[in-house]
């Protein structure tokens, strides 16, 4: 209903999913668009599953959760059964291919499915610290839901402060966005 | 310190917690009173946050009865105080609201519905309406805004300051757990910028003068000694009550004339009812919506006149039949059918609006 | 010197047009506000005081004083007194209230109040029983003491032990705070307490509270002389009369 992307993101608390989806949204909000973004919360302050649903449209949005994700990204074992519920036959699922045992979990409803390399990259060919901006990159390459620049703009606004330290960290990261991009591209969206 | 918090007006992405502490700031508040709950915590957060570069301050009491009798307290100086709950806490708050109803004392109270009964859950629900609307040993003689969109949550509560102190029955601003925590833009300003006039306060205690000797001393009560003393002040506030009523009472409308299904819902479940209602509606289909925005007062004649049009209804409210109850007794002796989408403590997607719709629509649903 | 008193004189901060007060002849609750309108009239603090009253035989005072007052719920008279004073912290705010009140459905609010220090006075009638609603148990009730839900006797093991209010109030509150317990029957003695424990707020040292041991005896079913016997000779046997927190540490 309207033109309105639905993002799930769930991951180990650590894994930086709230993280991303601010970052996610910032960059949304530079580009002008309409942003609804809530995390999942529940009792516990640590230890859960934690859940970010953002919805990016051009129109302000309507509900804040939504059933089924038009990408739903789960980055542990945990988040991909968790996941299993907002997941549709329109739905574009992303999980990383270093979780082990979840081939009995994996959607069969989806539209796709893909596995990709998400850790691996980041840890052999960038740095750990950036695993979770990899992830932002595929979401964007999977949605095109911002533009790669105003991605790197909500990096810099978001990041900026640890960058004037670490001018290096800069490069990582936005090597980590395109590096996002072309893993999910490489796989062939539809 | 002293300068205004917000100057003109600005776009911002915030937390729904967040822009009700803003709006209090920009409505002047002097006081928070309040006790931890989920979903309501970081309104005390921020308000302790932004509070001490504008002189404000704050409570933290020891549980909610304290926390709605400190903000009596605090009424009762001429500040505008406030206060903030959710689920078992506005449980608790009752008391003290039914005191400040009984006094007209002019209370604003922030609710963060959560699952109930009990602990429930921390996280959503529209299940406080009954509570908030009809709490306490009254007969609900308070304004209860419903909001949608951070940006109500950012106007109603300026209002409810105002309304409050203009009317002087205590006023509550009705949220949910999904508006606290998600994020979205609102646009905050200062209410003199917007042409806002901020009601002025007065002190019930602590006058000038002497009392006995400049002016009458205040003797504030709400035990009466026999039956009709109490009825004589009852029936005087439920006149006033009545009588402003109208200036009060708020809502929104959309496609009432001849539909064959008007949808009516509120708080954030209205969000996803105008989506599907305006989806459906752009493929030809007769259907409309109604939104009460006050809760209480409720909006009985506007609803009347747009119900009379119309072939039947669909009540959608995440609770089991709250709103139903009040739409009901404001329906009463209308011969309309009512169907019902009641999902008690889960959000309520667009998707299944439009799907219930569309099935009541082709009369495929009873 | 010629002593042209005879009446006793009715404090100027007490509300004529409310006197007679609506408490039963032999309560103690009229000496209690009697040594607190003397007080007020002695510190010259009628347009600054808001007294709050209780529900209880408390709520008869509603209209007692020519001060601005506030009656409000059973038990919750602290946090209004709290909240006033918190939001003007010019005002001198007495919280008045019965043991039940204090003790028993709002000793969260004595405790909490104490324990943050608040700059308020509470000032709370120990008469061991709920008088308003007929006589009951109240977190006072003195061992073996009959009342109409302890009809055998206060039994200890079952209902448990009297509350000692100042004692707790004192072992919790912090300096600057004053406590103590008077009596009715040392009516002097009550007068100074109240007046050190408002003299304490005006001072803005710390929590003041009062607990006056008084009499009821329409529940007690008492004639004058065993009420007086028991306020004078009995009660402070378990309630001791004294100061138990002194800002500088100098109880009497
Ligand atoms: C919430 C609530 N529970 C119970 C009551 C009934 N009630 C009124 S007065 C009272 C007891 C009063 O006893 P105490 O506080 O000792 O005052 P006293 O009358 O002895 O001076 C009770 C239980 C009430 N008014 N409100
Ligand atoms: S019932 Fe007892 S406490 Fe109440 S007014 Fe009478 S004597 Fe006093
Ligand atoms: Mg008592």
């Amino acid at each position: 209903m309207g033109q309105v992307v639905k993002i799930a993101l769930a991951g180990e608390g650590g894994q930086g999913v709230q993280s991303v989806a601010q970052i996610l949204t910032e960059a949304a909000a530079l580009e002008g668009k309409e942003i609804l973004y809530i995390p999942n919360f529940g009792v516990e302050q640590r230890g859960g599953v934690s859940i970010a649903f953002v919805q990016i449209g051009d129109e302000k949005i309507g509900a804040p959760k939504f059933k089924t994700g038009d990408i739903v990204i789960a980055l542990s074992d945990r988040a991909v059964r968790r996941v299993k519920m907002h997941i549709g036959p329109e739905t574009i699922f992303v999980y990383d291919a270093s979780i082990e045992g979840v081939e009995e979990d994996l959607p069969a409803n989806a539209k796709q499915v893909l596995a990709i390399p998400a850790l691996e990259t980041a840890n052999k060919e960038l740095d750990p610290r950036v695993f979770n901006v990899l992830i932002m990159g595929a979401v964007i390459g999977a949605t095109r839901v911002v533009t790669i620049e105003k991605a790197k703009e909500a990096i810099e606004k978001k990041l900026g402060y640890k960058f004037e330290k670490d001018p290096e960290l800069r490069e990582l990261n936005f090597k980590a966005i395109e590096k996002g991009i072309e893993l999910v591209e490489r796989m062939g969206v539809a | 310190m002293g300068s205004k918090p917000i100057e003109g007006e600005r776009k911002v992405f915030m937390t729904g917690n967040e822009a009700v502490a803003w709006a209090a700031l920009a409505a002047g508040a002097d006081i928070m009173y309040g006790y931890p709950i989920t979903p309501q915590n970081e309104i005390m957060q921020y308000w302790t946050r932004l509070g001490p570069k504008y002189d404000k301050k704050f409570l933290q009491t020891e549980d909610e009865l304290s926390a709605g009798f400190t903000t009596i307290g605090g009424v009762l100086t001429g500040k505008r105080a406030f206060t903030a709950t959710a689920g078992p806490g506005n449980v608790l708050m009752q008391e003290p609201m039914s005191m400040a109803e009984a006094m007209r004392i002019p209370t604003v109270v922030v609710i963060q519905q959560r699952g109930g009964p009990s602990t429930g859950t921390v996280i959503y629900s529209q299940q406080e309406v009954t509570l908030t609307c009809f709490g306490g040993n009254g007969e609900g003689l308070r304004v209860v805004y419903s909001t949608s969109s951070h940006q109500d949550l950012f106007d109603y509560t300026i209002k409810a300051f105002n309304t409050a102190w203009k009317y002087r029955f205590p006023t509550f601003v009705l949220s949910d757990g999904y508006q606290a925590k998600m994020r979205e833009s609102v646009v905050i300003y200062d209410p003199e910028a917007r042409g806002i006039q901020m009601v002025p306060t007065e002190p019930y205690v602590g006058k000038a003068g002497t009392p006995g000797k400049d002016r009458p001393a205040a003797h504030l009560r709400n035990t009466y000694n026999i039956e009709e003393e109490l009825l004589e002040v009852l029936s005087k506030d439920i006149e006033e009550y009545e009588r402003v009523a109208p200036e009060i009472i708020e809502y929104d409308a959309y496609n009432t004339e001849n539909t064959d299904l008007l949808v009516i819902a509120h708080g954030v479940v209205f969000r996803s009812a105008a989506m599907a209602v305006k989806e459906l509606a752009s493929q030809g289909n007769k259907i409309g919506y109604f939104r009460p925005i006050t809760l209480r007062p409720f909006p009985k004649e506007q609803l009347r006149q747009a119900t009379q049009q119309a072939k039947q209804l669909l009540v959608v409210e995440s609770a089991y039949g709250q709103l139903l109850k009040i739409v009901k007794d404001n329906l009463y002796g209308l011969n309309i059918p009512i169907k019902t989408l009641l999902r008690p403590g889960v959000g309520i997607t667009p998707e299944e609006i439009a799907e219930k719709a569309k099935a009541l629509l082709a009369g495929k649903e009873a | 010197m010629e002593t042209k008193e005879i009446l006793p004189k009715m404090p100027k901060s007490w509300n004529p047009a409310s006197k007679p007060h609506k408490f039963c002849p032999g309560c103690g609750h009229g000496l209690v506000l009697k040594a607190l309108g003397q007080v007020i009239d002695e510190l010259n603090i009628q347009d600054r005081v808001v007294f709050g009253c209780d529900i209880g035989c408390s709520l008869l005072s509603w209209d007692f004083f020519n001060v601005d007052t506030v009656q409000t719920h059973h038990g919750r008279t602290t946090p209004v007194m709290v909240g006033i004073k918190r939001a003007n912290p010019d005002l001198i705010t007495i919280a008045y209230m019965g043991d039940g009140g204090g003790y028993a459905i709002g000793s969260q609010h004595l405790v909490n109040a104490a324990n943050r220090n608040d700059i308020i006075t509470a000032i709370l009638v120990n008469n061991t029983v709920y008088a308003m609603t007929g006589g009951q148990m109240a977190p006072t009730t003195m061992p073996g003491q009959k009342t109409e839900t302890t009809p055998y006797g206060r039994d200890i093991k079952e209902a448990g032990y009297p509350m000692l209010g100042p004692e707790m109030v004192a072992a919790i509150a912090h300096e600057g705070a004053y406590v103590a317990r008077g009596s009715i029957a040392k009516f002097r003695q009550l007068k100074t307490f109240i007046k050190k424990a408002i003299e304490n707020q005006m001072a803005g040292r710390g929590f003041s509270f009062i607990e006056a041991l008084s009499t009821c005896p329409t529940n007690w079913r008492t004639n004058a002389e065993k009420t007086w016997d028991f306020v004078e000779n009995i009660m402070p046997k378990y309630f001791p009369i004294g100061e138990y927190k002194v800002p500088g540490g100098k109880e009497e």
